[in-house]
């Protein structure tokens, strides 16, 4: 009896603080929440190993510098604005539902730190790591479909202002409280604000940049291949593990019960997705695509991240299914419209982002949501997002240019942009590539000198 | 003196080394080459668009020997690189007007072995 009573005096004293605290959410489960937040945080940047190695996968050695730099570009520029101007135009406060700031930089709230500042999921500083994250993704799904050509002083100026300001006025009026928000449009973890966003960008990139050169000359589809499948692989089942956190992190709490659901389901649409496109793939070629199959699996996460945490089981894999052929037959039909999309970001991200945006108004196991609201989601997207996007590398393509010369581009961007290669290209197999291997400049003129007089 | 130069598929060359190595032939020169004939190349799938490989990867031989030892060198090439498939290659034998050692000046046949 008496140990009892001291057990329960123990347990009173330890409660006792959570009582002070807003809701329910005891210290413990707090710790466990922010924990698992910043783990997602970390997770979703592990999306960017995945992006930079399918990206260069999936294009030529010749480029594979540039691609690599791009990549570098865009998460740190991301992250930097988001800290800047982005979080607070994402998430203003109290606004007009349309547009509203919440003043430069990082001031967190005095209940920054506590259980009520985002009841009880994560502190203020998690909430801004975890939402940079996501802005950097959603500008370096751009970067695959212009690569090879693009002009990199021209995107790394369009990357900064869409990340900095298309992504997160766009996302203010979902995530931040906005107008689609009240209207009861819904997406859980961003098949519309992340991956539709990225994929206007895409678009418009690829777009107004033209194919890639002879791509398409002679009236017939010209392949240029991948360089490394390895890499693209690999890239793929990263961004899948990139995705436990992009989907699981988004619950915003490390509920078990939500949490593990929505892991499921976005792991059962990535596999759905992939087969469905190795097949699909197999189907309309003859022989069956790795690189579509990557695709597929990716085509995949994007289509359930609208919905993850509100499909059936059933519906998950439905969604997988669908997308996996989407995304086969989309990045059929860019090619056949003349659209050059390297990597087939456009397919997987503007394509499967949009299904994933209205699948939730198909699927979705709670009645308030709607199919027409998400529609009307997908068209406010494409006006906002479609539209700046084509406007701000209009201008770009008007005032500076966007595209390299077509010397550049036949030498390599490596080469072009950087001065460096990627791989060293002079230490092959071949003792000859050794032996007639660029030397600093100034030793060859030395020995040619000295071969002059022997 | 005659060269012997024989385009043969790069998977052979372990088998006509062994080969030369056993009639005495002490040395050879290997370079990479691409090219066709009969064999057509393949073809090839990548994201939905077809394209055919025209070029196919071979190694080409190079080996100088003396008169007497042209017939013979020749034969045991033909017989090691031989799968019996289109593709197996070619020899062509050139007439040599004159070979030197480097190291000693030696000039004539005994320069080549």
């Amino acid at each position: 009896m008496k140990r009892t009573l001291a057990i329960a005096i123990v347990m009173a004293g330890v409660l006792a603080p959570a009582v002070a605290f807003a809701d329910d959410v005891t210290p413990g489960q707090f710790f466990a929440n922010n924990v698992w937040m910043m783990l997602a945080s970390g997770l979703v940047f592990i999306m960017h190993l995945g992006f930079a190695t399918v990206e260069s996968g999936l294009s030529r050695a010749k480029n594979t510098t540039n691609i690599l730099f791009k990549n570098t570009f865009i998460v740190c520029i991301g992250i930097l604005t988001y800290a800047l101007c982005g979080f607070n135009l994402m998430y203003p406060g109290e606004f007009n539902g349309w547009l509203g700031f919440a003043g430069f930089g990082l001031v967190s709230p005095a209940d920054g730190n506590t259980t009520a500042y985002a009841d009880g999921g994560y502190t203020y500083w998690t909430d801004f790591l975890f939402q940079a994250m996501f802005a950097a993704t959603a500008a370096t799904i751009v970067s695959g479909a212009v690569a090879e050509r693009v002009r990199l002083s021209s995107f790394m100026i369009f990357s900064t202002i869409f990340v900095g300001l298309v992504y997160t006025i766009a996302g203010s009026w979902k995530w931040g409280g906005g107008w689609l928000d009240q209207m009861g449009f819904y997406d859980f973890a961003g098949s519309t604000l992340v991956h539709s966003v990225g994929g206007w960008g895409a678009l418009a990139g690829a777009a107004l940049l033209g194919p890639r050169l002879g791509k398409y000359v002679g009236g017939k589809l010209n392949p240029i291949p991948g360089s490394n499948m390895p890499m693209a692989a690999v890239g793929v089942f990263l961004l899948w593990l990139g995705w436990f956190g992009f989907n699981g992190g988004s619950v915003l709490s490390a509920d078990p019960g939500a949490t593990s659901f929505t892991l499921v389901t976005t792991c059962l649409a990535a596999a759905a997705g992939g087969v469905s496109a190795m097949f699909t793939s197999w189907f309309t070629g003859g022989k069956p695509d790795l690189s579509m199959s990557l695709n597929g699996i990716l085509a995949g996460l994007v289509g359930i991240t609208a919905g993850a945490d509100t499909v059936s089981v059933l519906g998950a894999v439905l969604i997988g299914l669908i997308a996996g052929g989407l995304v086969v037959g989309s990045v059929l039909f860019f090619d056949r419209i003349k659209i050059d999309d390297p990597v087939g970001a456009i397919s997987v991200h503007l394509v499967c982002g949009i299904w994933g945006t209205l699948a939730v108004g198909i699927f979705s196991t709670n009645p308030e949501h709607s199919f027409m609201v998400q529609l009307i989601g997908v068209g406010a997207y494409a006006v906002f997002a479609g539209g700046s996007a084509f406007a701000i590398f209009g201008i770009l393509k008007a005032t500076m240019g966007i595209r390299v010369t077509e010397e550049e581009e036949l030498e390599g961007l490596d080469l072009a942009e950087h001065g460096q290669h990627a791989y060293d290209l002079n230490e092959g197999p071949g003792f000859l590539e050794a032996a007639t291997a660029p030397r600093p400049a100034g030793s060859v003129a030395r020995e040619l000198a000295t071969s002059e007089q022997g | 003196m005659k060269k012997i130069e024989a385009i043969i598929k790069p998977f052979k060359l372990e088998d006509v080394r062994n080969a030369l190595g056993e009639i005495g032939v002490q040395g050879m020169t290997v370079s990479e080459v691409k090219g066709f004939g009969r064999q057509k190349g393949h073809s090839e799938l990548y994201r939905g668009a077809e394209y055919v490989v025209e070029f196919l990867p071979k190694l080409k031989l190079e080996i100088t020997v003396p008169d007497d030892l042209v017939e013979k060198v020749a034969l045991a090439v033909v017989e090691a690189a031989r799968t019996g498939n289109i593709g197996d290659g070619k020899i062509f034998i050139q007439p040599v007007e004159e070979s030197i050692r480097i190291r000693t000046g030696e000039r004539g046949d005994t320069a080549l072995v």
